[in-house]
């Protein structure tokens, strides 16, 4: 038989059951690609990412520098294959903090209800009201910064929010007969949070989940950016903007590019949320 | 020769799946109707009735195309007219009134902005002429307080009152023909009787040719001139409703008809007069309520005021009564989802904590409820397989092989194909999901099974099966069903007593083979009578609010 294909799918993942569209399919890989990099990468940079190795500041792109220098004469190239490590590493450790905690914590909440859920709402609605550039500034200051008390803290930072979100879908859940059925005959909590509402809510969190990668990976560029990320000599993408900042009136390649690492993967991100995979449900074929 | 105001001619609609493929849902079907006649369509839940319903309107469901033939009103083709023209159509020459009013109306908009948008939409009145004529609607439609009703917002009026509105919203343009989808299946038989009457008169007085879309034959007895009977998207026979009621020919039409004769129940334990008569769950004096708890120590919204009731081993009780009779509530108390705030429930004459969660695991066990909507009361991320094993493994710690058997015997038990446990809940039909609902309460090993509507959402052939799969059950497995219902033909089909509530109390208590011509209570006898009847006279001979209560 003839396989009918209409505009925009693409047949490939079909045998697995599930079909994605080929936008979903453009940002799968650009965000495959820079997963990659941030595990290889620093193997590949033809230069160590610290080094002086040209003598001009700012200089263009040319075959021996990929993206030019940058205003000490590093090759940029190379310094954002180390950053994507940061950038990618950093933000992805922090957003499975925030979600892990805010969606458990949310789906406690909503299932046991009453004090708890009272409780865990205002603590957390307190901790959302705090403006998060601002504690973030303030937390580092007071603490120093390194790796691992950015990722808690970008963690902390974006937990109310997967918590409000999660807590919305399960009280909806909640309510289902089903949910019903199960306290009917006589279930644990911890059953229901895992086995009839989590299931039910995985779509949405994972949407929820890449949406709130983006604004960890935006916020820690912004730390790095304000000089509050990670510290020099090492640099993530944000650190990368704010050196060469002096370089955009010149055009230099070595603030455009780590710009647009930036955008290439949230965008892609925020793409590939919007287009996950879906089920095939009619596999009567 | 004045030409019919629809001629459907060879339609064929076809849908493309997920994955591709492409199924033919119309096959070709054709029929006609005239000028202020009212035609039928008849069939189970995927005949296609729905399909062909929205094809009058040149409408096809996300998914589908219309394929072939052609749908002329009023001498146009729908099929090959532009969606411009289309749109022209819609709410002037032909309306809809769909199945769920509840859903067709926005919650935050008055209901009379609502109802005379088309006339806006279209520009054929100005506003003060369109608010006239919906308040002559409201009227002809029967609706209380014609003059004011429009300010009031969805909420503010009941089922039946808004399936009115509804159908006033598909009138208020004049069109020629009117769609009915299903509009009475969700409403109770004290409702439907009285939206069945309006809907009658107002269709009789504006000579308008109507579509009516049903799976309860006696309902469109009342109101069609012709029946178009079809399964699996093929007319199986059309003619005169007489003509189908009385002389069917095709098979499929006579099985409507026996399932919609009750037949007369009497369970196993009736003969048996030497088991004991001690009662397997006693309900003594329980009053609940929602909302919070007042001064006085009822809850705000009182909606069981000191029921009782009991049910002996082996025997089957029936609960009826409109909706917010309290019937649900009862089965809510007696699983312990709602504390009740006094009174008791006793299972074998032992007294069951208030609270489910404060039961052990063997009263649980002893005492399953099985809601009415399967698409809400099975999770529809988890195989049937689970769902069913589930209860083998939390009540009786049943894993691996052992488990695999059970469900396999599960399965088997509801008439369902093995091979369906890999399926998820989303892929079954309601019939085979209400059955999965079914197993997994069974696959408690319960004494008591509270049934909560269980055949309200099923079409009339369905629920029949459904009905004699509980009856079948019962004698092997000597249940007890606690049985929560409006239909009175399904409470008689499997019921020894029926009790009777309205407003939260007991009206009545009477056996089941007395229903008909032994109720005492004014309200027991409305809610007989307004139970249609196979007769196409039934409606004109029943007197508009046999008792005002």
């Amino acid at each position: 038989m003839a396989p009918m294909f209409s505009k925009g799918f693409l047949p490939s993942p079909r045998r697995f059951g599930y079909h994605m569209n080929a936008v979903g399919l453009c940002a799968a890989a650009v965000v495959c690609f820079w997963a990659v990099v941030a595990v290889v990468g620093p193997m590949l940079s033809p230069y160590p990412p610290g080094e002086i190795v040209d003598f001009d500041y700012y200089g263009p792109m040319s075959s021996t520098l990929w993206m030019g220098s940058d205003y000490l004469g590093r090759d940029i190239f190379s310094r954002i294959l180390m950053g994507a490590r940061y950038t990618v590493g950093i933000s992805l450790a922090a957003v499975c903090l925030a979600c892990f905690s805010g969606v458990v914590l949310g789906m406690t909440a909503a299932v046991v209800g009453g004090w708890l859920d009272t409780g865990l709402s205002r603590l957390l609605d307190a901790l959302n009201s705090i403006p998060s550039k601002l504690f973030g500034l303030v937390m580092v200051a007071a603490i120093g910064s390194s790796i691992p008390v950015l990722i808690v803290l970008l963690g902390v930072i974006y937990t109310p929010g997967a918590f409000r979100f999660a807590r919305a879908l399960a009280v909806n859940i909640n309510t289902m007969d089903y949910v019903t059925v199960a306290r009917a005959r006589g279930e644990r909590t911890g059953y229901l949070i895992t086995q009839e509402i989590l299931p039910n809510i995985t779509g949405p969190v994972l949407a929820d989940l890449g949406l709130r990668f983006v604004f960890i990976v935006l916020l820690l560029s912004g730390l790095s950016f304000l000089g509050l990320g990670v510290q020099p000599p090492n640099a993530d993408w944000g650190s990368l903007v704010r050196e060469n900042i002096g370089g955009l009136p010149f055009g230099a390649p070595a603030v455009l590019m780590p710009c647009l690492a930036i955008a290439s993967l949230t965008i892609s991100v925020n793409l590939l949320i919007d287009n996950l995979p879906v089920k095939i449900r009619d596999r009567s074929e | 020769m004045m030409a019919n105001l629809v001629e459907i001619r060879d339609l064929k609609v076809q849908a493309r799946s997920d994955a591709g493929r492409k199924i033919e849902i119309i096959k070709g079907v054709s029929f006609d109707i005239a000028e202020g006649e009212i035609v039928a369509l008849i069939g189970e839940s995927g005949s296609g009735k729905t399909t062909i319903a929205l094809t009058l309107m040149g409408h096809t469901r996300p998914g589908c195309t219309i394929t072939g033939g052609s749908v002329r009103l009023a001498g146009r083709d729908l099929v090959a007219m532009p969606e411009a023209g289309r749109q022209m159509l819609r709410g002037t020459e032909v309306a809809y009134v769909p199945q769920s009013a509840a859903a067709a109306f926005n919650p935050s908009q008055r209901l009379m902005d609502q109802v005379i948008e088309v006339a806006q939409i279209h520009k054929l009145m100005s506003p003060e002429a369109a608010r006239a004529k919906a308040v002559e609607l409201f009227r002809a439609l029967a609706l209380p307080e014609p003059e004011t009703i429009g300010t009031r917002y969805p909420h503010q009026v009941s089922g039946g009152q808004l399936q009115r509105l509804s159908a006033a919203m598909a009138l208020i343009g004049g069109p020629k023909l009117v769609i009915f989808d299903e509009p009475t299946t969700a409403l109770d038989v004290t409702t439907q009787i009285e939206v069945l009457r309006a809907f009658k008169s107002v269709m009789k007085l504006g000579g308008m040719g109507g579509v009516y879309v049903s799976h309860d034959l006696a309902v469109v007895a009342q109101i069609a001139d012709r029946i178009v009977v079809l399964k699996g998207g093929e007319v199986q026979e059309e003619g005169p409703v007489e003509q189908i009621l009385h002389h069917a020919r095709h098979p499929y039409p006579r099985e409507l008809l026996a399932a919609f004769e009750p037949v007369p129940y009497a369970s196993a334990a009736r003969f048996d007069t030497a088991a004991s008569k001690r009662p397997i769950l006693e309900v003594r004096d329980v009053v609940a309520g929602y909302g919070a708890t007042g001064r006085d120590g009822l809850p705000a919204k009182l909606a069981l005021r000191n029921v009782s009731c009991q049910l002996e081993r082996g025997q089957n009780l029936g609960v009826i009564g409109e909706s917010g009779s309290g019937k649900s509530t009862l089965a809510r108390a007696i699983a312990g989802l709602l504390p009740p705030v006094s009174g008791k429930v006793l299972l074998d004459a032992h007294a069951l904590a208030p609270e489910a969660r404060l039961r052990d695991k063997e009263e649980l066990r002893r005492l399953q409820i099985v809601f009415q909507l399967a698409d809400t009361a099975l999770n529809p991320q988890r195989s049937v397989g689970d769902i069913i094993g589930r209860p083998l493994t939390f009540y009786h710690g049943q894993k691996g092989a052992v488990r695999e058997t059970q469900i396999d015997a599960l399965l088997d038990m509801v008439r369902l194909p093995r091979a369906m446990k890999h399926r998820l809940p989303g892929e079954l039909s309601g019939g085979q999901k209400q059955r999965v609902n079914l197993a997994r309460a069974l696959a408690a090993k319960p004494e008591v099974i509270l049934c909560d509507e269980i055949t309200s959402a099923l079409d009339t052939v369905v629920a029949a099966a459904v009905i004699e799969l509980l009856k079948e059950l019962q004698r092997e497995l000597h249940l007890s069903y606690v049985f929560i219902s409006h239909d009175l033909s399904t409470v008689q089909a499997i019921c020894d007593d029926v009790m009777v509530m309205y407003n939260g109390a007991v009206v009545e208590r009477l056996p089941a083979a007395q229903l008909h011509g032994g109720a005492q209570h004014p309200y027991s006898q409305l809610l007989f009578s307004s139970v249609p009847k196979l007769d196409t006279g039934w409606l004109d001979s029943v007197p508009p609010r046999v008792a005002a209560l």
